[in-house]
């Protein structure tokens, strides 16, 4: 698998909560030749695999498409473009950032700042509705490319590092979308003793609303959230964050089923695949927490991967924890004999 | 025109460590006829233009090669490094921001810690850069401190962009803009001899200009640099300091210098003359070598020609083409009719 090149094509469309069509497109290619059928739903991409009997479990796999970034709400007489912000962000990094505009037509902008010869030892950190966007256009020429409720996200391309790990915008969750596409690679002519439903999912910033329906039209038996996690930077708590390079985080939390969560322990440790446990003591601040209480109820599972500076423009994962989610998610897949009725049974997979 | 803009706006050259653009210039001047040069020890590149007459007044034209960058302090045991910023820049411009390290050009990111993990208090704290860390994707110590040991420069990532119609935004604008208007200048025909002075360490203190300015004992200086345009949104009148678009400006005083009244007039006459359009900055606010060269010796005529910029010092600053073609024009005519004075 190239991992950069797959990374690179998931990135570069942009996603902004509600507005993830340009990537929805994207993702839907990619899907065509490793499901049965693909369609995209309420703005939701689903892809399907098998066809539904009683008699094997379904299982959703989802990641989501949206990332965190900004709508136009005004145009200024000058030209300046003002904003709300699509999902929580950090306003301390803000000054000084590139943005891409995307109207009738892609338009380039910087977030404005004041440079410290102008600054007078009183400022603040601005909040959203202080930021303005400067795209070199005056109002008369960007009212021609721009509207009022387009979306706005960070304009930075994905970068190698050392040792295998890359930084760039919106990894949070287009690296959950590689790790699942390379999971049904995996799982390619195989004959899986469940049926497979792949939601990439919109809005999952503003609340886990694209999850919400899309689980409720797939109902399925199992969903697993792929998203990411904190990995531990420098000066963060070691009891919040994962290891970068550590392998994925299987979630346990008391809103999840504990069955799926030792199901995946389980099948790390059988396959050898490097995992680290990710403890959420309640809500778990991903698409699962919906996929639950979808209709009667659904055993629910994540599995993250660790990413550094979350909800920045400068995101950074290890491309070996992509992969080994993509594996263990494989293996899931392969070896689901699963027990539908949790919490019945202690232990949870069948024919493990 | 402005052909080198984003050649030189790409380049990576803090102050002390200004080779990048100083070998890119020599490189143009090998095909320039009527030039001859040398680099003195702090690393300025003194360039001697032959004109069609001898020049009756010595004058220097000048821009600076630094720009604004950070340089590597401490490894952590983790593997990350520390930076402090080497020139003026708020930390406000770096955290969460992609880099390039070293020489060799080693991607990097300055990170932040995830806002789901800030408290209140945290949020609305201005970074400072003591709390900011560069990472490298280093797993150790010992791997950071192979590839970025203290003292590797760290430089904002280059990412040069046309903004707009007619603008473009990119890091380095001040001064590469500058050195590229004066190579410019370098390759026309020039009426009389000249000094051009690509200078180094601007930003941490005028201090290349001071080395040229002595050696070079100018009887005149024109200073092509970036200045602070502040037409932001909501800026009122006076506090727009200048104006993208509305030419070069012609500032009479800064924080460093108050300029020769007499080139001051002469300058905005040419324009008015020759229908190019100029501005001052309506606020006397920063400065640049002019500060250093108006008292080298005893004492150099000095005026600025500098070009509207927002955003200075950040990664993203803003310029407008045809101010820049207005700036290589005046300080073309200024050239000639200096030697008039």
């Amino acid at each position: 698998m190239d991992w950069i090149k797959l990374l690179q094509t998931l990135t570069k469309p942009a996603g902004v909560s509600g507005s993830e069509m340009p990537i929805a497109e994207t993702v839907k290619a990619l899907l065509l030749p490793l499901c049965d059928t693909v369609e995209i739903r309420h703005g939701n991409v689903i892809g399907s695999i098998g066809t539904r009997t009683p008699s094997k479990p379904h299982i959703l796999l989802d990641a989501h498409m949206d990332q965190v970034g900004f709508l136009v709400t005004a145009i200024t007489d000058e030209g300046f473009v003002r904003v709300g912000n699509v999902g929580g962000m950090d306003w301390r990094l803000m000054p000084a950032q590139r943005v891409v505009l995307h109207g009738t037509e892609d338009v380039s902008g910087m977030i404005c700042c004041v440079p410290p010869h102008l600054q007078n030892g009183e400022e603040h950190v601005l909040s959203v509705i202080e930021l303005a966007i400067d795209t070199g256009y005056s109002k008369e020429e960007l009212e021609k490319r721009i509207t009022l409720g387009d979306s706005v996200s960070f304009d930075l391309p994905i970068q190698e590092l050392k040792n295998g790990r890359i930084t760039g915008a919106s990894l949070d969750d287009r690296c959950g979308m590689a790790a699942i596409l390379y999971a049904l690679e995996l799982v390619q002519g195989k004959t899986l003793p469940c049926t497979v439903s792949v939601l990439f999912s919109t809005q999952e910033e503003v609340g886990e609303r694209g999850a919400a329906i899309g689980a409720f039209e797939i109902m399925p038996d199992f969903a697993l959230a792929v998203d990411v996690t904190f990995a531990q930077g420098h000066g963060d708590d070691p009891v919040k964050c994962g290891k970068l390079g550590g392998g994925p985080m299987i979630g346990i939390s008391s809103s999840l089923s504990r069955s799926v969560s030792n199901a995946f322990i389980e099948l790390a440790q059988q396959y050898e695949i490097p995992w680290q446990p990710e403890v959420m003591p309640g809500m778990t601040g991903t698409n699962a927490d919906r996929f639950s209480v979808t209709r009667c109820g659904v055993s629910a599972g994540t599995i993250s991967i660790p990413l550094r500076y979350m909800h920045t423009p400068s995101e950074l994962i290890q491309l070996s924890d992509v992969e080994q989610t993509g594996r263990l998610l494989a293996v899931g897949l392969e070896h689901s004999t699963w027990d539908r009725y949790e919490p019945s049974s202690e232990h949870g997979m069948r024919g493990i | 025109m402005l052909k080198y803009i984003r050649e030189f706006c790409d380049l990576c050259a803090g102050s002390g460590d200004e080779e990048a653009v100083r070998s890119a210039v020599i490189r143009v001047l090998e095909g320039i006829c009527g030039v001859s040069w040398r680099i003195d020890p702090l690393g300025n590149l003194i360039v001697k233009k032959r004109g069609a007459n001898r020049a009756p007044h010595h004058l220097m034209i000048s821009a600076h090669m630094d720009e604004v960058s950070l340089i590597v302090t401490h490894v952590n045991n983790d593997g990350t490094l520390c930076v402090a910023p080497v020139g003026g820049i708020d930390a406000s411009v770096v955290i969460g921001r992609q880099v390039l390290v070293g020489a060799a050009h080693r991607h990097g990111v300055i990170g932040a810690k995830p806002v789901h993990l800030l408290s209140d208090e945290e949020k609305k704290q201005l970074p400072q850069f003591h709390t900011l860390m560069l990472d490298i994707g280093a797993k150790n110590a010992q791997e950071a401190q192979q590839d970025a040991p203290p003292g590797t420069s760290v430089y904002f990532m280059p990412d040069f962009r046309l903004l707009g119609e007619n603008r473009v935004c990119s890091k380095a604008i001040d001064d590469r803009i500058g050195c590229a208007l004066l190579l410019e200048l370098l390759e026309q025909d020039a009426a009389y001899d000249f000094t051009a002075a690509f200078l180094a360490q601007e930003e941490i203190g005028l201090r290349g200009a001071k080395t040229a300015a002595f050696a070079e004992a100018p009887d005149f200086a024109l200073v092509l640099d970036a200045t602070t345009a502040a037409d932001l949104v909501g800026a009122k009148d006076d506090e727009k300091v200048c104006t993208l678009g509305a030419g070069p400006v012609i500032s009479f005083m800064d924080r460093s210098t108050i300029y020769d009244k007499e080139l001051v007039k002469l300058a905005f006459s040419l324009c008015q003359q020759h229908g190019i359009p100029c501005q001052t900055k309506s606020r006397i606010v920063g400065g640049n070598d002019s500060g250093a060269i108006h008292i080298s010796r005893g004492g150099v005529r000095t005026l600025s020609v500098s070009l509207p910029c927002r955003y200075l010092h950040a990664p993203s600053s803003v310029a407008d083409f045809t101010d820049m073609d207005y700036c290589l024009e005046l300080v073309s005519l200024l050239a000639k009719n200096i030697m008039k004075v």
